[in-house]
């Protein structure tokens, strides 16, 4: 057998380094090697930055109609003595609209528009950009059958969608590592009880559940309302899922060295079940949490688009897709589905974070 | 096995009155029923509105209907939709198998191109055709039902190569029986489709991970060193052994599926068990939709049982549990 080359100095430090290294630290590292995982946290780091600066980059507020301009095509962008977008006039004859040849509307930037609270608090009237002629909008995603921009709307509706995941989550995974641990950790009749329950709410499809939750509330309720409503009742049926699988890890890690040491030792329940117990189930609880805040966005789509969710003037992506259901709006005006694009980007963004998430929390690979 | 299937027949019926006790106790909490908004109108009188809710037991607490529905579902008779004019029974079963077709249709699309996928992505792992798979699988994932529904009327409506929605043409009921068949076949297309891009995405990615772990195994060296054709060893030593975990993921994906087929009931106007609900809901007919409800969970819950068969059958360890 060929003698093996000597490790270089630094090869043998960055292998004492990673051998100190600690879990997080190891997962870090593999977490950074994934591409598309990174690729899917720079979106979502861009898409959670426009959400909070909504009103800021929003040239216009949600509200705002413009009764000249129904289903205004969405308008090209034009560098032409700066960056600039395209005019366009009625086409004679039809509800649509051409473009007018050489008539361009330049883009200012910082200028002053329709008020909004930045954060919910500041107000403010300076926009990113804005055409500063009132008379001549810009409609980079053209408008909607109110006339309003639907590129300020998709801004204001983001900050519905990307929120309601991570509230969602953070309620779902809470009730579900405490009855999946109390669950696993005590065994016997609550365990039955709990498990039972939980197969009781998973053998009703999601959305046959969630439309009966949503009935025993008044139909017209304020969007705020709407909007927890929707967290609390998608919460209510996902939490069964994450409980058994949190039971499943419980059960074996009740049986481990570390827990039974911490129980000999005389220490609650209670602290077992939170410092011994839950915390071995963290892994998995990442990786689920970032794959099921999809689901929160996605039942707020569902919800707003079949007519019980967040209502009109207020802008949520799936109010706005609302809009798209009648088929003949929807070969006409196309970009009314602008809504549907935004979601597939922010769930593709999350399923690729997620993916690099389980791959870097996964030891045996 | 004899046994297996009675102890997991016996295990649905308290899951099923536990549904039906639920749904029951959502549509006490609601507030109104099908009759208040009767009471607008001045041409029916109090007394009369009276005895129509009694006639529903509707003057009675939530429980003592359920019992009362309870006795009658035992007879096979789910109440009296108000809103419809006709009994409950009669409306749920055509939408009932609306839906059964629409969905067993969707599965058997989506396995059929999926587990071939899979396995061509795993034997030719890394290559152009792993990426492309993969790309799909997150692309599919990701892609909402809702958009993905609309875009199919959109190409409905754009090319008239398929009818906007709905299940059957107006004129259905003049046509020749082989007519008949296109016609509904025509009107199915699409949904499939629909219904079978969202569920392809994760059997996919299974099938692919569940042939790479077989590969892996010691009996696929073995194979390839006894001097076994390639071919024949794929097919012999590692599909067999992949296919197996699939069937797990055959019970998990169909609440999926059932919701799936919700949305794209709703969008595109196929008169199954979920736009029967969601009219029901907004019509506050409860008789409705507590049965379309536990009709849904029935489906969802004798698919798991349908699953849970398979399993045993082609894995023996199971039925010994």
């Amino acid at each position: 057998m060929e003698t093996s080359p000597q490790p270089s100095a630094t090869e043998a430090i960055a292998k004492a380094d990673l051998a100190i290294a600690s879990p997080w630290q190891v997962f870090w590292r593999r977490l950074r090697r994934h591409r598309t995982a990174m690729f899917g946290a720079v979106i979502l780091v861009i898409l959670y930055l426009t959400a909070l600066f909504a009103g800021f980059i929003a040239p216009y507020g949600y509200e705002r109609q413009d009764r000249e301009r129904f289903f205004h095509r969405p308008m090209a962008l034009r560098f032409q003595g700066g960056l600039a977008v395209q005019q366009y006039e009625p086409a004679p004859g039809s509800s649509k609209y051409q473009a007018v040849k050489g008539e361009v509307q330049r883009i200012h930037f910082f200028v002053r528009g329709d008020k909004y609270n930045l954060f919910g608090f500041i107000p403010s009237t300076l926009h990113l950009f804005g055409s500063g002629d009132p008379k001549h909008p810009i409609n980079l995603l053209g408008t909607d059958q109110y006339g309003r921009d639907i590129f300020s709307r998709l801004l204001y509706g983001s900050q519905i969608s990307l929120s309601i995941g991570l509230i969602g989550i953070v309620l779902r995974f809470g009730l579900g590592m405490v009855m999946g641990g109390i669950s696993g950790y005590f065994g016997g009749k609550i365990d039955s009880f709990i498990m039972r329950f939980c197969e009781l709410i998973m053998s009703i499809p999601a959305l046959y559940l969630i439309m009966s939750l949503r009935a025993t509330f008044p139909a017209n309720l304020s969007s705020t309302q709407v909007y927890l409503l929707i967290i609390a009742i998608l919460s209510f049926i996902g939490w069964a899922s994450s409980a058994r699988v949190i039971r499943g890890m419980a059960l074996s890690l009740r049986e481990r060295q570390f827990v039974l040491a911490a129980r000999t030792l005389g220490q609650r329940d209670r602290h077992v079940i939170l410092k011994h117990i839950l915390p071995g189930t963290f892994s998995y609880v990442i990786v689920a949490a970032t794959l099921s805040v999809p689901y929160y966005i996605l039942g707020e789509v569902v919800l707003s688009f079949l007519g019980v969710g967040i209502q009109e003037p207020d802008a949520s992506w799936g109010i706005m897709l609302n809009a798209a259901q009648n088929p003949e709006y929807l070969t006409n005006y196309p970009w009314l589905l602008a809504p549907g694009v935004a979601i597939f980007i922010t769930v593709l963004a999350f399923n690729f974070l997620g993916d690099g998430l389980r791959d870097a929390v996964d030891t045996k690979s | 096995m004899l046994s297996f299937i009675i102890k997991r027949l016996l295990h649905m019926i308290p899951i099923l009155l536990g549904v039906s006790l639920i749904t029951f106790f959502l549509m006490a909490l609601t507030p109104g029923d099908y009759f208040t908004q009767l009471s607008m109108n001045p041409q029916i009188s109090p007394e009369k509105l009276a005895q129509l809710r009694a006639e529903q037991h509707l003057d009675k607490p939530w429980y003592i209907r359920y019992l009362y529905w309870l006795k009658d579902a035992a007879h096979g008779n789910l109440g009296y939709s108000a809103a419809y004019k006709a009994s409950v029974s009669d409306l749920i079963t055509s939408r009932l198998w609306n839906t059964f077709l629409l969905s067993f249709a969707a599965t058997l699309l989506a396995w059929c191109v999926a587990v071939p996928l899979g396995i061509w992505a795993a034997v030719q792992k890394d290559s152009w055709v792993d990426r492309l798979c993969s790309l799909i699988a997150f692309v599919g994932l990701s892609i909402p039902d809702v958009l993905l529904a609309l875009l199919a009327l959109m190409f409905a409506a754009a090319t008239g190569l398929f009818p906007v929605g709905g299940a059957q043409s107006s004129l259905y009921d003049l046509m020749s029986p082989g007519e008949q068949i296109w016609d509904r076949l025509h009107h199915l297309i699409l949904p499939t489709i629909v219904l079978a891009a969202s569920e392809l995405a994760g059997i996919m990615r299974q099938m692919r991970s569940n042939m790479l772990d077989a590969l892996r195994s010691e009996f696929v060296t073995t194979a390839r060193a006894k001097g076994i054709p390639e071919g024949w060893v794929i097919y012999k030593h590692v599909l067999r052994n992949a296919i197996n975990p699939l069937l797990t993921i055959f019970g998990y994906s169909l609440a999926g599926l059932l919701s799936g087929a919700f949305i794209v009931e709703n969008i595109m106007a196929w008169p199954g068990l979920g736009r029967l609900t969601m009219e029901a809901l907004s019509a506050k007919d409860y008789p409705l939709v507590v049965a379309g409800v536990v009709m849904a969970a029935a489906l969802l819950v004798i698919g798991n049982f349908i699953a849970d068969l398979l399993l045993a059958w082609s894995d023996p360890r199971i039925r010994l549990k």
